[in-house]
């Protein structure tokens, strides 16, 4: 699904990124953990296709293709979702109308035809009921006056209706009680299946209490340091980032 | 000060004053004789002025715009008309400063109600307009509201009897079709207590260069609820000066949405007079391409305690276009626990494209929450980018953004033929390439 090899990334002229190795396979869920500074976030934004970031080394293969190339819309359209640690107020646009404009985009993409709006909207109206949604989110403008768990809850319907392939989550959990957690978690584990893959970039364990990944990550000084399974994450609950850092070091 | 062109109307005026409504009432001859007085005085306002001082009149000076005559329904364009006339509201139509029963829609008004010409009511209701009329608006204020008061050749007049809710709309269609013409209205709406009342004020006109001189004089009675709509799309070449005088009973609402799409120069006034725990919100939509200057300029008087007024102005501004926000929030100092929010954002979309915006807060009170904002700027990065990233490109992404920013003030507009004949004239000004209106 995704092979990065080697990335080295810069923020104004600061190395962010020191050379990142990363293989995920198709239905696999990735954690990346890390203390703040890490680098987390700039990995999940350069792989997304931000602004503001500077590649100066290495690569990142998506399906086979150069995903670095890509414009960000391409980026989205070919099936890289990224879910926002922040996601964006946009008075003015309704929540319905970008998840229209966006699905006809990637049918386009992909030579489809428009979407019919029927069928559309009964596709709508299922997601929003599977995240125990109120049908009138549709219809209010994106993420606006939305709290944190209804921002992240909006990201999910996003996802669920669009169908990425890959899923980078930034740091999800930031902001969310323990019952839009729940919530929250039960929709992406809806959305496993053997086609789709999952990054789940997070500062603490208690998200993969709820989503149990694959393989775990751990991020510090713009490097992975180590690498493990799921049992990782609770060791680094325990120890703290220190006992790896130092490990590192 | 250009005293000159003032001189030339007052030199006209004899000669028009005759065919003005109202020559059998003194009171108001007295009236118009001390406004065209202070008119000829000081002539149109000057940027020497404090609240003129981004808005130069000088284009209007250039010509002697005259009342027109003789028009009638034929000559207007009946097709045309009919993409501004609301379906279901009461329309009362003024032809170049004139009313036309022919053009205007008022069967089934309930028995109680007023709505009909100014130069009717002066005929059958000569007290109540006198009661009314330079209440609100006053004529020291600024020199175009003295020529108002001295030139106007009929209006709009409403009254809502206390307690009566009005299910439909009134409508005030006011059209100029005569090149040079000057359009000079006044109008009077009251809402006595407990009234609910909703009117919306269109400006339009297929002429070249014209001038549209309305003053609007509106009275909220203890308890009522107003919303007054203005669209002004007047032709590209017209001047457009208009200005909405709002006096606030005890608890009564008043909601203002204010569109300003057209007009070579166009300037609105409006002022409102709060008193104990009434509320006013003010929301504007003022959008400029090519050399278009559209100044919007508010006040809102807290005279007694306990008010609210929440205030919002957006501006989209393209080519060379100019767009101009004063906004004066001025507390009493009995005004206690006044509650008060201003808010100005602007959107640049061409590096030629200027806004000026001056908020003012006077506060003669203690203990009193208010606050305001404003932004000029371009496009928020972080929008684009999360549109980008649900798969919309990114110019379709700017296009959207900006029609998003115009948007939120159109969405705000709950009478349905009303909201989609705004946004067709803010599609038409902005034809945003991607923005689907089928998905709106």
């Amino acid at each position: 699904m995704l092979s990065i090899k080697n990335l080295t990334v810069n923020v104004n002229d600061k190395q962010i990124l020191k050379g990142i190795n990363l293989e995920i396979k198709a239905g696999e869920i990735h954690a990346i953990m890390g203390p703040n500074g890490s680098g987390k976030s700039t990995l999940s934004h350069v792989l997304s296709g931000k602004g503001g970031y500077t590649v100066t080394g290495g690569s990142a293969t998506y399906q086979g293709k150069d995903l670095l190339e890509m414009a960000p819309e391409i980026r989205a359209r070919e099936g890289v979702f990224l879910a926002f640690q922040y996601p964006v107020e946009i008075p003015g646009v309704s929540n319905i109308y970008l998840l229209k404009a966006a699905l006809n985009s990637i049918r386009k993409h992909n030579g489809q035809p428009e979407v019919d709006a029927m069928d559309f909207l009964m596709l709508v109206k299922e997601k929003v009921r599977l995240l125990e949604m109120d049908e009138k989110f549709l219809y209010r403008a994106v993420n606006e006056g939305f709290s944190g768990g209804e921002k992240k809850r909006n990201e999910i319907l996003q996802m669920a209706i669009l169908e990425p392939k890959l899923c980078i989550m930034d740091e999800t959990d930031s902001g969310l009680d323990i019952d839009a957690l729940k919530i929250v978690s039960e929709g992406v584990n809806s959305l496993r299946s053997p086609e789709r893959s999952f990054v789940m970039v997070t500062h603490y364990q208690r998200l993969l209490d709820y989503i149990k990944p694959d393989k775990v990550h751990v991020l510090a000084h713009g490097q992975i340091v180590k690498s493990g399974g799921a049992d990782l994450a609770l060791e680094l609950e325990e120890k703290g980032y220190s006992w790896v850092e130092e490990a590192a070091a | 000060m250009n005293t000159a062109i003032a001189s030339r109307y007052a030199a006209e005026y004899p000669t028009i004053a005759p065919a003005l409504p109202g020559q059998n009432l003194p009171w108001l001859q007295t009236l118009r004789a001390k406004a065209l007085e202070q008119f000829s005085a000081l002539g149109f306002p000057s940027p020497r002025e404090e609240e003129w001082r981004y808005t130069n009149v000088s284009g209007i000076e250039k010509k002697l715009f005259s009342p027109s005559t003789g028009l009638t329904a034929a000559d207007v364009d009946a097709e045309w008309l009919k993409a501004y006339q609301l379906q279901d509201a009461w329309i009362l139509v003024l032809v170049d400063g004139h009313f036309s029963a022919e053009l205007s829609v008022l069967d089934g008004l309930p028995e109680a109600i007023s709505v009909m010409s100014m130069a009717d009511a002066l005929t059958t209701q000569p007290d109540k307009v006198e009661q009314y009329l330079g209440l609100a608006a006053d004529q020291s204020e600024h020199s175009f509201i003295a020529f108002n008061t001295a030139w106007f050749t009929d209006g709009l007049f409403v009254h809502v009897p206390a307690k009566l809710v009005l299910d439909k709309p009134i409508q005030l269609l006011h059209i100029v079709t005569d090149s040079d013409a000057m359009a000079t209205t006044r109008n009077i709406i009251i809402a006595e207590a407990l009234a609910e009342v909703k009117v919306i004020e269109t400006f339009i006109g297929v002429t070249n260069a014209y001038l549209t001189a309305a003053v609007t004089e509106i009275f909220v009675g203890q308890n009522a609820d107003l919303t007054l709509y203005k669209m002004q799309s007047e032709s590209e070449k017209a001047y457009h000066f208009g200005g909405s005088y709002i006096k606030q009973a005890r608890d009564a609402r008043f909601t203002h949405h204010n569109f300003a799409f057209g007009g070579l120069l166009a300037r609105s006034d409006i002022h409102v007079d709060l008193d104990h725990a009434s509320e006013c919100e003010l929301n504007g939509l003022y959008l400029g391409v090519k050399r278009q200057h559209i100044d919007n300029h508010t006040r809102i008087n807290h005279l007694k305690p306990y008010a609210i007024s929440r205030e919002l102005y957006k501006g989209v501004l393209d080519d060379r276009a100019r767009g101009v926000f004063q906004g004066r929030v001025i507390v009493a100092v009995d005004a206690q626990k006044t509650d008060s929010q201003m808010n100005n954002r602007n959107l640049l979309l061409s590096d030629d494209a200027e806004a000026d915006t001056k908020p003012q807060l006077e506060i003669y009170a203690d203990d009193v929450k208010c606050g305001h904002g404003v932004t000029v700027g371009q496009l928020d990065e972080k929008s684009v980018f999360y549109l980008q990233s649900r798969c919309v490109d990114e110019e379709t992404a700017r296009n959207m953004l900006t029609f998003a920013f115009a948007n939120e003030m159109v969405d705000k507009i709950k009478i349905r033929g009303l909201h989609d004949m705004i946004l067709e004239q803010v599609l038409a000004r902005f034809p945003q390439q991607g923005v689907n209106k089928e998905w709106l």
